[in-house]
């Protein structure tokens, strides 16, 4: 049993759980994930680790509620346990002779752009970044990021914060200023990632994704989360789940993301009390 | 002296009636009454040079267990079983007997042989129904040994190790152990309760099993051996890396590897949602590729999930099928189709990305290969197409890298796998592997038997540390 130690509710629906796992947290490292499972019963959902405390034996996670799992995890407060809560997993990421990168989060991606911009801070590396959600209410992590960046830029899709319009634009300006960069990271929604890659593909410029796919053990095992990646088969949680942006192949993603949305639907209906109607 | 039975067929097996157990996940064969039991064993005819005994990969007494189960003495019989297998539940439900034990039986020779797999399954079933004794401790030695991977071969070999007075701790990456005993083979095959029992025996024996623990991400064997204050480490991780066929399609959804399938169904009881969390998508019609135990699994359960149509295809024909024969002519009374001489070229998709069929072309036998089996070869011009919702991909699996990548000096072979000598000792000092990881995907016996034989060399290098 894991025993969640503080619960902050960073938006409505987004939520920053400190566990208490100190195995997890002497070898985590940034770009790293969990898996956890809530109780007997539930299922094994991946979750990044936005940050790590090895003195404390710590680790932050951070998660919006969208299906059954999620929100059944948000009704949860400090003091509560989880029943699983294993790490860390997928490969660590590294930046060995980098002098100035742009990192890019969208929406709940801040959450693990996170880690990686305060490694590249820790590493005296420039940091430029770009954080962006649908509106002020969704945006996270805000301060946090500021602390790691040298210069930060926050858009919001309505504009009730920051500049208006999405974080892709704010890259567009940077790249036709001119701007140089050893390396940037998007983080975010698939279609973000998959944009995002678009536009710093002419530039030649690396780009790193962290990617999202459905998965079971976390461990290479099943396949359930396999990408395809300058054509050939990754596995997310071993290979990656940083991969080169410019070589995803990001509609396969999105499609395989879609394989459970029925019975995602079920599941949520019946956990908020509603009963089923899909088979009606 | 007890009577002897001259029939030459085998006391047939109660079993679930195949058209009400495809429809459920309860195990399929029975097992054996006393009677059937007593009657079976008064067959073996007690050879004076048990051939049977030479089949069996750890050397089960057979003739002598079998003469105790033939006197009623049933305790007797579970006893000698004991010395050499730990775990006869399991191995009496899934061990290939007809290749091992069965296949030297002298009465094979002018019918069938003895059911050695069905009377060593109804001697431990007969010792589950009194209730296991808790062992004797064996005062301890004051040495650690950590055990990686709770399958067989892990499981086996602590248990050995904490009889012998060692404290042991067993790591496990899943949130439950057993390995593929508990993810892989299904319930209707092998009920999880008694993998269960034997894990938590091996607890009572004082073996500590810590779950959750992906070793390599979270510790590493150095960290064990350097940090963690172990003096000797066997790593028993298995063969789980599931393999794909490369052929275009096959990351259509709908699409899964064997070991995901059937991880949804049996680890993650995907046959309860919603009332469990993991689902598991079954269509209509549904395709397994391969011709293994893990095909036939794959298909069975894809049925009792309430598939309509369920095909095996399979490149070589029947003969040639590594399944156990009680798996297929169980699938085929199912209702199973087998699509034999057939190999998948292609997956097709609708445009959302769903398959809806498979392309195969037909196949037949050529020379034989390095196996000895008779290599399949395209027939040209013969592809068809197979309208499906659903293929897994049951073809065989590879060594998982995670815990060797992050193991120095650990040698491996050609393959991937780990090179040990006879007793299972790596080139690594105090490090020993067995189970599939050294011999890639193959039997529990097998796994079993490799976990004993490095328990025993552990057990010597540490007497002399
Ligand atoms: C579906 C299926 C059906 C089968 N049917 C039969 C049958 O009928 N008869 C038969 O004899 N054999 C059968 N087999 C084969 C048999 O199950 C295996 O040969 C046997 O289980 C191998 O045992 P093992 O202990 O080596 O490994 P496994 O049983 O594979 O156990 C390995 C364990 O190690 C864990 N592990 C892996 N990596 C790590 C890590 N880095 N850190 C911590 N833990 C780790 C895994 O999670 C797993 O629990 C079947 C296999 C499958 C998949
Ligand atoms: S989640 Fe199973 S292999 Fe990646």
């Amino acid at each position: 049993m894991f025993k969640i130690l503080e619960r902050k509710d960073l938006a409505p629906s987004i939520k920053q759980f400190v566990i208490d796992a100190p195995l997890v947290a002497k070898k985590a490292q940034p770009g790293q994930f969990v898996i956890l499972r809530i109780k007997e019963g539930g299922e094994r959902i991946p979750l990044t680790i936005a940050d790590f405390d090895r003195e404390k034996g710590t680790i932050t996670i951070v998660f919006q509620e969208v299906g059954k799992t999620t929100k059944e995890l948000g009704t949860l407060k400090a003091g509560d346990y989880l029943a699983d809560f294993v790490g860390p997993l997928g490969e660590p990421v590294d930046f060995p002779n980098h002098k100035k990168v742009l990192g890019i989060g969208g929406g709940l991606g801040v959450a693990p752009l996170y880690p990686k911009l305060k490694l590249l801070k820790q590493k005296g590396i420039e940091v430029t970044s770009i954080i962006g959600a649908r509106n002020a209410d969704l945006l996270i992590m805000e301060d946090e990021v500021r602390a790691v960046s040298d210069r930060m830029f926050v858009c919001t899709d309505d504009g009730s914060k920051g500049r208006h319009g999405f974080v892709t634009v704010v890259l567009k300006e940077l790249l036709e200023q001119g701007e140089k960069f050893d390396e940037i990271i998007i983080i975010g929604p698939p279609v973000l990632m998959k944009i995002g890659a678009e536009i710093t593909k002419p530039y030649g410029i690396p780009t790193m994704v962290s990617l999202n796919p459905i998965m079971v053990d976390g461990t290479g095992m099943c396949g359930c989360c396999r990408v395809t990646v300058g054509g050939e088969i990754k596995f997310a949680c071993v290979d990656g789940p940083a991969f080169d942006g410019h070589k995803v192949d990001f509609d396969e993603l999105i499609k395989r993301l879609q394989t459970y949305r029925e019975e995602e639907k079920m599941a949520l209906a019946r956990h908020e009390g509603g009963s089923c109607k899909c088979h009606q | 002296m007890p009577s002897i039975n001259r029939s030459k067929t085998k006391t047939p097996m109660p079993s679930q009636d195949p058209k009400e157990r495809r429809k459920n996940f309860n195990e399929v064969a029975l097992g054996y009454t006393t009677e059937d039991a007593i009657n079976e064993a008064q067959r073996c005819l007690n050879c004076k040079k048990p051939s049977c005994m030479e089949g069996c990969p750890v050397h089960v007494k057979i003739p002598n267990f079998i003469k105790h189960i033939a006197e009623g003495d049933f305790e007797g019989a579970i006893k000698v079983i004991k010395e050499t297998n730990s775990l006869p539940a399991i191995c009496g439900r899934v061990c290939p007997q007809e290749e091992q034990c069965e296949q030297r039986c002298v009465l094979a020779k002018r019918g069938e042989p003895v059911g050695i797999g069905r009377l060593e399954r109804f001697a431990a079933d007969w010792e589950r129904n009194q209730g296991i004794k808790t062992p004797e401790k064996t005062s301890s030695r004051n040495k650690k040994v950590a055990i990686i991977g709770s399958g067989p071969a892990g499981l086996t070999c602590a248990g050995d190790l904490a009889k012998l007075g060692y404290e042991v701790t067993v790591f496990e990456a899943f949130h439950e152990p057993g390995g593929v005993l508990i993810y892989g083979i299904p319930e209707f095959r092998l009920p999880k309760a008694i993998v269960k029992q034997e894990v938590e025996f091996i607890k009572k024996l004082g073996v500590e099993v810590k779950t959750n623990m992906v070793m390599g991400q979270v510790l590493t064997v150095d960290d064990l051996l350097e940090k963690e204050g172990y003096d000797a480490v066997f790593i028993g991780t298995g063969a789980g890396l599931p393999k794909f066929l490369n052929i275009p399609g096959e990351n259509y959804l709908g699409v899964y590897s064997a070991n995901e399938f059937l991880t949804r169904i049996n680890l993650m009881k995907a046959y309860n949602f919603p009332e469990t969390d993991t689902p598991v998508k079954v269509g209509k019609r549904v395709a397994v590729v391969g011709g293994g135990n893990v095909a036939m699994d794959a298909a069975r359960s894809a049925l009792r999930m309430g598939a309509e149509e369920v095909y095996i295809i399979y490149r070589r024909s029947e003969e040639e099928m590594p399944a156990r024969k009680e798996e297929v002519e169980h699938a085929k009374e199912e209702g199973i189709i087998f699509k034999f001489l057939t190999n998948p070229v292609r997956i097709i998709g609708d445009e959302n990305g769903w398959v809806k069929g498979i392309e195969c072309i037909q196949m037949e036998l050529g020379e034989p290969d390095a196996s000895g089996r008779r290599r399949p070869v395209p027939i040209k011009d013969s592809e068809f197409i197979l309208d499906m919702d659903t293929v897994i991909i049951a073809i065989g699996t590879g060594p998982n890298p995670l815990l060797i990548k992050a193991t120095e000096g650990i040698k491996l072979n050609k393959y991937g796998y780990i090179e040990t000598d006879e007793n299972g000792k790596t080139s690594k000092e105090g490090v020993w592997a067995g189970g599939d990881i050294v011999t890639g995907a193959a039997t529990v016996i097998l796994a079993m038997g490799a976990g004993k034989k490095a328990a025993q060399s552990i057990h010597e290098y540490l007497q002399n540390k």
